[in-house]
């Protein structure tokens, strides 16, 4: 333990170093490209989430029920009531997922397995089903949003806006990471790879593993509903796509690129799957997913631990 | 002495099968208490329902006096009791030391120590150091500092089993249950690890209630023994006198004999 404390005082200011020089590039990074990173960065949220629960055992199918529900808060904000604060949309988007899982927590957290995964993935479809028949939420069309301002500010162009979100995506990013990573050394954060490994001794230590289990839950939901927002707010657009069991499959393809070995890994492995995507998408529009697939079997083969683990066999050695 | 745990009356069935017939024990603070029984005799069942895993059919469990009998496993282990496993049940992924430190943490957790916002080196309650250091002191007990920082599922039998029954000791249970803290253990490391474990508890301070198939190390550990035969007790005694009754030689000694000189001293593992 004593050099994993010695290791968390330089995590911080490593995550801080990584934020800021993301912000940095977006001085000089085409407008296209900060489109795309603040987009892999909104999938990161939901992957950060993942991870969390990866560790603990459990793989959802469904974090795109959060995913779809923060971005559809966040537009609903924005359609009716004409909110276009960035900040306010992502944390209005966080606040509705945080709110809808603790009381799916409570049916979720009896489930472990491929019925926690299946389970989570039939909610999303569920969420996909109502939206789709909603007319006044613009069906499978879904509707746009207002262009993003903050505290009063209101970019002026594109490149502006652009930018912005960057700048938000970055300081959300820095923010939830540092608390996931301190989140991940208290007792309660540690109990992950505990309940992941022996539950039934868990419970003899004297602690509910479905109690710690909800917690990380709802944790992952707030993340994913944070990450919809700003995903939303980004696109423009929203659409019932977004809980789309694909879309959650997505996000647990980022998750096993990209490793749980680190919080910074969930960031890692969404600007690389979006980069994977974009090029293959260009290339070969329609057979892109043979090139993305190719590439998750690869890491799987030579890297099973994720594209994280490449730093931290570099460590060792 | 004052009793610490007190059974009585207890019943379990499972279809067929009578695991508890009218159990009835009070068990004496800060005694060693031995429990045999061929298997299926009921005494991983009477400490399956102490620890809250199984509820008796009827009779109640006792512990200070308090009535524990619907409790929760995690409720019985935060009054104090606490148990180890015949296979040892650890965080296989983890090291040695994070399986200790995992258990401090529900400790810490319990004490409302383990918050967000409460500083890492927290003194642990019952241990009266921080986490890091009490997780130490713990291995070294239990002669375990050696595989510290060893993934669990790497560790050979014998330590497997040590780091079992030091996890258990990490919540300071006033009574330790041991269900068979020698199986699976080399005939010739039975009393070198029996020796370590009880000085460790001794030194942690804890009522001990074992479960043993060898005669020999009950003999020598316990104060007291109870044999189980078809889900009763058939003798309650010091074990020089449990150990020579007419009903235990014949249903719990004599049947050991017989089947360990078949197919040797790991038979129950």
């Amino acid at each position: 333990m004593k050099s994993g404390s010695i290791k968390a005082d330089r995590i911080p200011a490593l995550l801080a170093l990584i934020f800021a020089s993301l912000l940095g590039l977006g001085f000089v990074l085409p407008q296209w490209v900060m489109f795309l990173v603040t987009i892999a960065m909104a999938k990161a949220f939901v992957v950060l989430g993942l991870v969390i629960l990866q560790r603990t055992g459990l793989v959802s199918f469904g974090q795109a029920l959060y995913y779809c529900l923060g971005a559809y808060c966040a537009g609903a904000l924005s359609k009716f009531y004409a909110v276009s604060d960035v900040l306010v949309l992502m944390l209005a988007g966080g606040a509705s997922a945080l709110l809808v899982s603790v009381i799916l927590g409570f049916l979720l957290s009896n489930y472990r397995g491929i019925f926690f995964g299946l389970l989570s993935m039939a909610l999303s479809m569920i969420l996909y089903g109502v939206l789709v028949k909603s007319q006044s939420l613009g069906s499978s069309d879904g509707f746009n949003m207002l262009a993003p301002t903050l505290f009063g500010y209101k970019p002026a162009t594109q490149g502006e806006i652009r930018f912005l979100l960057l700048a938000v995506a970055c300081a959300f990013g820095l923010v939830l990471t540092l608390l996931v990573h301190r989140y991940l050394r208290t007792p309660l954060g540690r109990l992950c790879e505990a309940i992941r490994d022996n539950e039934i001794r868990v419970e003899y230590m004297g602690t509910s593993a479905r109690q710690a289990i909800h917690v990380k839950y709802v944790i992952a939901a707030t993340v994913a509903g944070l990450g919809g927002a700003l995903a939303g707010v980004t696109v423009g657009h929203i659409a019932p796509e977004m809980a789309y069991w694909t879309t959650s499959g997505e996000f647990v393809f980022i998750a096993i690129l990209a490793g749980t070995g680190s919080v910074a890994a969930p960031f890692l492995g969404a600007l690389i799957y979006e980069s994977i995507y974009s090029v293959a998408y260009d290339l070969s529009p329609n057979t892109w997913q043979m090139v993305v697939g190719t590439c998750l079997l690869l890491v799987i083969v030579f890297l099973p631990n994720g594209l994280w683990s490449v730093f931290t066999r570099w460590k060792k050695n | 002495m004052a009793v610490i745990l007190d059974a009585r009356g207890l019943n379990k069935v499972f279809g067929a099968v009578t695991a508890a017939n009218d159990v009835n024990a009070a068990i004496e603070r800060d005694s060693v208490v031995g429990m045999i029984g061929s298997n299926g005799a009921g005494k991983t069942t009477f400490v399956n329902m102490v620890t809250g895993y199984l509820k008796p059919d009827s009779g109640v469990i006792l512990f200070e006096g308090a009535d524990i009998t619907q409790l929760a496993p995690r409720e019985i282990t935060r009054l104090g009791i606490c148990r180890s496993f015949q296979i040892p049940q650890l965080y296989n992924t983890l090291s040695a030391l994070d399986n200790i430190m995992a258990g401090l943490g529900i400790v810490l957790r319990n004490a409302g120590l383990g918050g967000y916002f409460s500083r890492a080196d927290a003194i642990v309650p019952g241990h009266g150091l921080p986490a890091a250091a009490a997780a130490d002191r713990l291995l070294l007990r239990f002669g375990l500092t050696a595989y510290r920082d060893q993934p669990a599922q790497v560790l050979p039998g014998g330590v497997r089993k040590l780091l079992d029954i030091a996890l258990a000791m990490v919540v300071k249970p006033k009574l330790l249950l041991l269900d068979e803290p020698t199986s699976g253990v080399a005939a010739e490391e039975k009393f070198g690890i029996m020796d370590l474990i009880m000085s460790a508890v001794k030194a942690e301070g804890a009522t001990v209630l074992f479960v043993e198939h060898d005669m020999d190390v009950v003999a020598r550990y316990a104060e007291r023994v109870l044999a189980f035969y078809d889900g009763r007790i058939i003798a309650d005694a010091a074990p020089e006198v449990a150990l020579s009754d007419a009903d235990v030689r014949k249903y719990v000694v004599g049947q050991r004999v017989a089947a360990s000189g078949q197919s040797g001293a790991g038979a129950h593992a």
